[in-house]
């Protein structure tokens, strides 16, 4: 996946491979500017020169995406995935309520009356947390998190089978967060559809999702079931973000983040990209691109710690890693 | 709440603060109230943090004090200034250079026809804040190194839509940056950020706060990193402020209802993995035209009759510390933290 500009192609998204099971949630997490919207991007397809799919392979229900006809891709996006966007906020028509938003979305896909279609808008906008009345507000009348729930409860109104969320909740305090997810979670039970989930909040991922993959400067850098995920994370980078967390009530203590600044991604460093901010980085690093590989069932991690019978020791307590005796 | 004065370096200080949208067209005397009395005041130097329910009206507070919106009733004091009398038309132009905003939305506040590079001129222009091209080119470059923008000079020439969300929220913040204002109206500055790139804002903040005494309200959503660099915090719920004061204070001791619930949610990464369903909502607030009382009754453990008859008043329960809850009539009362 790739964009053009003036200095050369952005390859946003390089080599990226994962699947979604029936029923799973998939989280994708990692640094601003990586490329996970690129990648949901990509997946329905829905990609505008300069952009350009340069390779790979995208593939739903055994079906190839990427190979699919403008009418079948048409289908595709109507019948098999609803995507939240990350610009949800403003992505709602403003001269139309939101109500009638989400009455037009079901009508275009079922048959059902004016009134029938108006009953789910309000169940769904309440299940959401957007009190009744509301139904007939116009988007510019509504909080940012407001619009951000209209536009998941317009997502799920189509009840397709893979649901595509790109940073939902980042307008919604914890409480009504975390009542959505439930209900997301109840209806997911009950209706069996899959969700790709892309937020920077770990802590979301590790309670919601079945695996989390995570991703730096294109690329998927680890990928493991959610608890393993945070129990133990190997990648360096994972465990940067691990560890600059604030607490509410712990000690107050600075936070630094992970030193150094985020990759030139028109010209990404050398063999592995973290490499320039990597404690352990060793010359060959430099040089060698490593490979995503599986280090314990199911947990994959593109670290060349991992390849030499190393590790990388997390510290907990202070930005900064240790590392293990060989 | 008039509580005591620290020395004269106010900067903001917005007493009794409401605003109400009416809804429901034109012969339809329904209102929303979005904002209601709200009063709290920022000092030089200041960050005082403003979390709490999504629709509890901090956005409509911000852009009231930033006079993107008039208010229903209410005073707003700048430096000692009536604002509102003072500039009855609007904001003068040097109100609009020594008051920032920073919006919500990052996709919605850039302009898609111009560069980032243009973004952040145009205020520098405006305000003269850049003596020659040079100077200016210097400036905007600085101004994107600043908040992680790397290599500047190709960010400075790229367009919105070729930046990803959190690239955009950036960009707004320097833009703000860019005129160097006394107080910035933070809006979600950092909520599209990882934790990482997240921390180097929030520092960056903080080492403004101290080196040119600028102060900030910070809105957001994110309780830890509302403790983490707000001195202050204030929670909202339907419009009022419910509680407010220190925020270590309110972290350890939280004393209203609701900002016990908000807290009890926070997840904790480190504490592990337990599953808490939030007991069930309860009725969603009406904001159109609401019933007296105080907002959160409807969802309360310890609602009492006399919850339902007018909005408590604010009670101090600590030495900075206060709550409009009935619980707290009378003496100041200790309270153990959220669990
Ligand atoms: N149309 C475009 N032209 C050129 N570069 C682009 C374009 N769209 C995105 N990019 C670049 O591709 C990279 C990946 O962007 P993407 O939006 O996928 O990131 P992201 O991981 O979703 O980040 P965030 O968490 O900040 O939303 C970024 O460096 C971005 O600047
Ligand atoms: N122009 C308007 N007309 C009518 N109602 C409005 C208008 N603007 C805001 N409101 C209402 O005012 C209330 C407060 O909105 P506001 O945007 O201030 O909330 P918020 O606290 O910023 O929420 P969020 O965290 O979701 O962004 C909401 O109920 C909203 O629907
Ligand atoms: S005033 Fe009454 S209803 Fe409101 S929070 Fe306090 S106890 Fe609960
Ligand atoms: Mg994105
Ligand atoms: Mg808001």
């Amino acid at each position: 996946m790739q964009y053009a500009t003036l200095r050369g192609p952005v390859r946003a998204v390089d080599g990226v491979s994962f699947d979604i099971g029936e029923g799973e949630v998939v989280g994708l997490a990692g640094e601003s500017g990586s490329g996970k919207s690129t990648v949901a991007l990509a997946l329905i397809r829905v990609l505008h020169p300069p952009a350009m799919i340069k390779g790979g392979e995208v593939r739903f229900r055994g079906r190839d995406v990427l190979a699919m006809s403008d009418r079948e891709l048409e289908q595709f996006r109507w019948r098999d995935v609803s995507m939240v966007f990350q610009s949800a906020m403003n992505s709602l028509n403003p001269v139309m309520t939101i109500g009638d938003q989400i009455v037009d979305a079901i009508r275009a896909h079922e048959r059902v009356s004016e009134r029938q279609a108006r009953e789910r808008a309000a169940e769904l906008l309440r299940i959401v947390g957007i009190e009744a009345s509301r139904i007939d507000s116009y988007p510019h009348q509504l909080s940012g998190g407001m619009r951000q729930r209209a536009v998941i409860a317009t997502a799920l109104a189509l009840n397709p089978p893979l649901m595509i969320m790109d940073e939902p909740t980042t307008a919604l305090d914890v409480v009504v967060q975390k009542e959505i997810m439930q209900q997301i979670e109840d209806l997911k039970e009950r209706l069996g559809f899959s969700i790709l989930f892309i937020t920077h909040d770990l802590s979301l991922l590790v309670e919601f999702s079945t695996r989390i993959a995570i991703m730096y400067a294109g690329e998927i850098v680890e990928l493991a079931p959610a608890r393993e995920l945070f129990d133990n994370p190997l990648h360096p980078y994972t465990q940067g973000l691990m560890s600059s967390f604030p607490s509410i009530t712990g000690e107050k203590r600075k936070l630094t983040g992970i030193p150094g600044s985020p990759p030139d991604m028109v010209a990404p460093p050398s063999g592995c990209r973290f490499h320039p901010r990597c404690p352990y980085r060793r010359e060959k690093y430099e040089q060698v691109v490593p490979r995503l590989m599986e280090v314990s069932p199911g947990h994959f991690v593109a670290c060349h710690l991992y390849a030499e019978g190393r590790r990388a020791t997390l510290e907990r307590t202070e930005i900064g890693y240790e590392q293990e005796e060989e | 709440m008039e509580k005591p004065v620290e020395g004269n370096g106010t900067v903001l200080d917005v007493r009794h603060l409401t605003k109400r949208f009416p809804v429901g067209g034109l012969f339809s005397s329904k209102k929303v109230h979005a904002v209601e009395d709200v009063s709290f005041r920022i000092s030089r130097g200041q960050v005082v943090s403003l979390v709490g329910e999504s629709g509890s009206g901090k956005s409509t507070t911000a852009r009231l004090i930033s006079r993107l919106i008039e208010p229903t009733s209410g005073e707003i004091f700048f430096k000692g200034r009536d604002v509102l009398r003072a500039e009855p038309r609007g904001a003068s132009r040097q109100y609009r250079r020594e008051v920032q905003m920073v919006f919500q939305d990052p996709f919605g506040s850039l302009n898609p026809v111009h560069t980032i590079g243009h973004h952040i001129s145009r205020p520098l222009k405006i305000h003269r804040r850049a003596p020659n091209r040079r100077e200016l080119q210097e400036r905007v470059l600085e101004l994107l190194n600043t908040v992680g923008l790397n290599p500047p000079e190709e960010f400075a020439n790229k367009y919105p839509h070729q930046l990803s969300g959190g690239q955009r929220q950036r960009v707004a913040f320097a833009r703000a940056l860019a005129v160097d204002p006394e107080l910035m109206l933070a809006d979600e500055p950092v909520s599209m950020l990882d934790v990482s790139i997240r921390m180097g804002i929030l520092n960056l903040m903080e080492r403004l706060k101290e080196e040119h005494s600028l102060a900030y309200l910070y809105i957001t959503h994110d309780i830890a990193s509302a403790r983490y660099i707000g001195d202050e915090t204030i929670v909202m719920y339907a419009g009022h402020m419910v509680e407010g004061g220190d925020s270590e204070e309110i972290m350890h001791h939280p004393a209203h209802p609701y900002t016990k619930l908000l807290l009890s949610a926070v997840p904790n990464p480190h504490a592990g993995l337990v599953s808490r369903k939030v007991e069930d909502r309860g009725e969603v607030p009406s904001l159109i035209d609401p019933p007296p009382g105080c907002p959160f009754a409807a969802r309360c453990p310890h609602v009492m009759d006399v919850c339902r008859q007018a909005m408590p008043e604010v009670r101090w329960v600590g030495e900075n510390h206060w709550t409009r809850c009935y619980l707290y009539d009378g003496e100041p009362q200790q309270d153990a933290p959220a669990g």
